[in-house]
This record gives C-alpha cells, structure tokens and sequence, in this order.
C-alpha cells in the first residue's frame, strides 16, 4: 500500500493534471450543459411547432444516444469524416454538455410548467413584455425548482469524466490507473478512486446547496441551518418541496 | 378613437366557448366611464370570463369587446373588417387596464416595493426613484407603509392582497378589474380589504368592474349591478333595484340563496 502512495507522491504533478482535466470537463461540461439546457428547455415551450421541434429531436437524439458512443464518434468517428480533430478534454466537454444538456433541458421544461399560471397571468396584467415576464417573473421562481435535479445531474456528469480514460485524455482516473499499472496496488488504487470522486461530488452538492439556499431566501423561503450538508436523494430531485 | 363620448366598455355580442361548452353567448352590456359595476350570479355564469377576456388573458371566440371606442382584442384589415390581434397591439389595449386576482399573484421573488415598481418602471418606463416614492404612496393608501421590504411570503393574505391592489393602480389603469379579490380571504381580513377598495371607489374616478360574492360590497360600492346566468345578463339595474325588487326570478333564487 505505502507503494501505490509513494509512487503517487513521486507522481504528484501527473496527479494534479490529471484532476485539473477532469475538473475541467466537469466545469466546462456543466456550463456547456446549463446553456443547452436553458436554450432547449425554453425551445420547448415556444408557440412554434418548428421550434417546438427542433428542441425535441435535439433532445431525444442526446438523450437516446450513448454517451460513450457519442464520446467515441466525436472523437474517432469526426477527424476522418470533417477533417477536424478535437482534443480529448474537448471531445468530454461537447459530449457531456449535449447529453447532460438534453437532460437539463426536461428540468427547465418542468420547472418553467410548475411555476404557477397565475404569476404568468399577473404579469401580462401588468403589462410586462413577454422577454421580461420570462426573465423577471417565471425564471427567478422556476430556478428554485431546477437546482436539485441539476445537483443531481452535476453529480452524475462529474461520475462520467472517467469515461475520458478510454479516449486518452489525462483525467484523474487515467493518471490513477497508471500508478495502479506501476505499482499492481489494485485494491488501494480503486479505494484511492472511490473516495476522490466522492469527496470532489460532496464538494459539489455543498456548492449547489449554497445555491439553492440562495435562492430560497430570495424568495422569502426559510433555510433551516441543516440545509448545506444535506444531501439530495431522488425524491427532492423529482420537484417536491 | 372617440374619448370621453359613448360607454368606456362594450361588449357586443361576445360569446366564448371552450370546445362545446359556451361560457358567454353573444353578451351585450357597456360600462360607462367612471362607474362601478359589480357582477353577481351563480358559479359558472362567466363573470369571471369576462374579466379575463378584457384582461386579454382569454380570446373571445366570437363578437368584439370596444374599450374607449376602439377594439380591444381585435385591429381593422385594410379591407375594414376585424381580425385578432397580435401581441403588440394587446399590449396596447392592457395599458387602460389592470387587475387584482382572488389569489393575488404577488411575485414571491420581488420584495413588497418591487413588486409595486417593477411594471411602472419596466412598462411605462418611470425613473425608478419616482417609482419607489409613488409605490410608498400607494403603499400608504394601503395601509401597509411598513412593509416595503418585506417577502409576500411574510405578509398575511390580506396584506397580500392590499399590496396587489397598490400594484394594480401603480399602473394607473383607467379600468380596474377585481375578480372575487376577497375570497382566498379569511374571514375577519375580508372587511378591510373592502373598505379600501371602497375608498378608492370613492376617491378616484377609476371605472370598475368586480365580480364578488360579497353582496354588501355589491350593494354599498356600485351603480350598477349584473346578475349573470349562463353566460348571459339576466337582470341589470341598481343595487337598490336588484337587491330589493328583483324582476327575474332567476336573481330572487340566487339572492335567497346567498344574501
């Protein structure tokens, strides 16, 4: 055991990179997978059957693709076809922010439709242009409601960025996998694994917490001091208060 | 078009139907400027619907709604005849007119003066200072001057309420319409909202339309009351007239029923 971490000590920058990258395609992947989520979400309840459309194809062919297929395509399938080569932390960002993002895009769907009709109603009584009733009556209150799926769906994209491994890029796990091959510590380098993915996921559940309490208390709702450390389960992400 | 000549509201012949259900059937009444016009009738008689439709928050499906002598939901096709209109001529007819809802509606994430200054400023684009003293003014009107940066959600229903009707006249409306605006309420906060509203009855000359099912309101606040029942007016006349000696018969049952 002492080898596995003297080897990852002696490693140290190797180890550094390689959660930089995977904090990277985490991020960038994530922001990538916000703005898809939002852009498409809201496609999906325009007036306009095209528009109406061109989000649901777009969301249904993320979403029922595999995301390994999608990685292996961008990556493999893409330079011989356009002549374009992406590197390998670019190929993780498109691939994680299409699919996460077309399952975002239900979250802000949902949520926009669970703000109540009558927030709607009073602000086009009050005569507030449609762009601002969105922005400043619907968005506001439907974000609340969209924090604990995206928690989950920030989680659930930071537990893929292993896949990067099988295109090359110099992730976290990638760099682990090494010392493991140096070192034939199989059972620490996995337990290594297990643990800094849990502590980075922990991170950000308290960070989408802060977020969420934020929130809450602009719209006057009361965060009990408990509310930081919780973690999310399944039902607080389907939308019950 | 025409100011200040003819009924501010005519509804002519304006029927509305959600699929075979006809809610109006072919209506005819006016609201003359400045008057206060409660409507009053059974659950389902449409009061409610009408409200929406000058609130263009429903379509008509058939007739046209005239406010101030030019269509409200409708613009003339070269060839003269009317067509529905598109979303910036409503935003044009709504300018005249505001509403308080039975739910009040506040938005949750804007503090009470927000709440107040928002459309002013984003609507009739009033310099926010401006705004924020008259929303403190009105916010007086309301009894509520305190309040000002409280959450809706720390306000009872009943300030809730006042608060949405400040909203409502921050926009300064011409037509103000109020649909059952104290029946969320609980019971002991239902008499002060009222004596506001009458109070702004009396000292504007905002015209009003309100559906309520408080006849005491009904009877002390309008000139004229519409005794609604499916879809169509039954009896309209004086409070006095109508409470006292109604000819329809269909009006004594709702009023034996309710009063």
């Amino acid at each position: 055991m002492s080898d596995f971490f003297s080897t990852l000590l002696d490693e140290l920058p190797q180890v550094r990179a390689g959660l930089w990258v995977t904090l990277q395609a985490t991020v960038l992947g994530s922001l990538l997978a916000l703005a898809l989520s939002f852009a498409l979400g809201l496609m999906a309840g325009s007036r306009l059957l095209l528009v109406r459309g061109l989000s649901r194809t777009v969301v249904e062919f993320f979403r029922g693709t595999s995301l390994y297929i999608q990685l292996f395509w961008l990556y493999y399938a893409m330079p011989p076809l356009t002549g374009y080569e992406l590197t390998p932390l670019l190929c993780g960002v498109l691939a994680f922010g299409l699919n996460y993002g077309a399952y975002g895009s239900e979250v802000v769907r949902g949520a926009v439709n669970s703000v109540p009709r009558g927030q709607y109603e009073a602000a086009l009584a009050l005569n507030l242009a449609p762009a601002r009733r969105l922005r400043k009556v619907i968005l506001p209150q439907a974000w609340v409601q969209m924090i604990p799926s995206f928690t989950n769906l920030l989680i659930q994209l930071l537990k893929c960025t292993p896949l990067l491994w099988l295109i090359s890029a110099a992730d976290l796990m990638t760099v682990v996998q090494q010392v493991r091959d140096r070192t034939g510590e199989t059972l620490t380098a996995y337990l290594t694994l297990l643990a800094a993915y849990f502590v980075l996921a922990y991170a950000l559940t308290l960070l989408m917490n802060l977020l969420e309490r934020n929130a809450k208390r602009r719209l006057g709702l009361e965060t009990g001091p408990g509310s930081l450390f919780r973690t999310r389960g399944a039902a607080a992400a389907g939308g019950v208060r | 078009m025409t100011t200040g000549v003819g009924p501010l509201v005519r509804f002519d012949r304006v029927v509305k139907r959600y699929g075979d259900h006809v809610v109006l059937d072919e209506l005819d009444f006016t609201v003359r400027r400045g008057e206060h016009v409660t409507l009053i009738g059974p659950s389902g008689s449409g009061k409610t619907t009408i409200l929406r439709l000058l609130m263009t928050l429903e379509k008509v499906s058939d007739g046209v709604i005239w406010v101030d002598g030019s269509p409200l939901s409708h613009v003339r096709a070269a060839n003269g005849s009317l067509k529905p209109a598109g979303e910036k001529q409503l935003r044009e007819s709504r300018k005249k007119i505001g509403m308080v809802f039975q739910q009040f509606n506040l938005f949750p994430n804007m503090k009470v003066l927000q709440n107040i200054t928002e459309a002013p400023v984003s609507v009739l684009g009033m310099d926010r200072d401006e705004a924020e003293s008259r929303a403190r003014e009105l916010l007086d009107l309301v009894g509520l001057a305190g309040k000002t940066d409280a959450h809706p959600s720390q306000l009872s229903g009943g300030q809730q309420q006042r608060v949405a009707i400040a909203r409502a006249l921050a926009m300064r409306p011409e037509i103000l319409l109020l649909d059952e605006v104290t029946s969320a309420l609980d019971p002991e906060l239902v008499a002060g909202v009222l004596d506001l509203l009458s109070d702004i009855a009396r000292s504007t000359d905002i015209t009003m339309l309100c559906v309520t099912h408080e006849m005491n309101f009904a009877r002390d606040v309008s000139e004229k009351v519409l005794m609604f029942d499916a879809g169509r007016v039954v009896e309209s006349g004086t409070p006095e007239k109508i409470f006292s000696d109604p000819e329809h018969e269909r009006t004594r049952e709702f009023l034996a029923a309710v009063l």
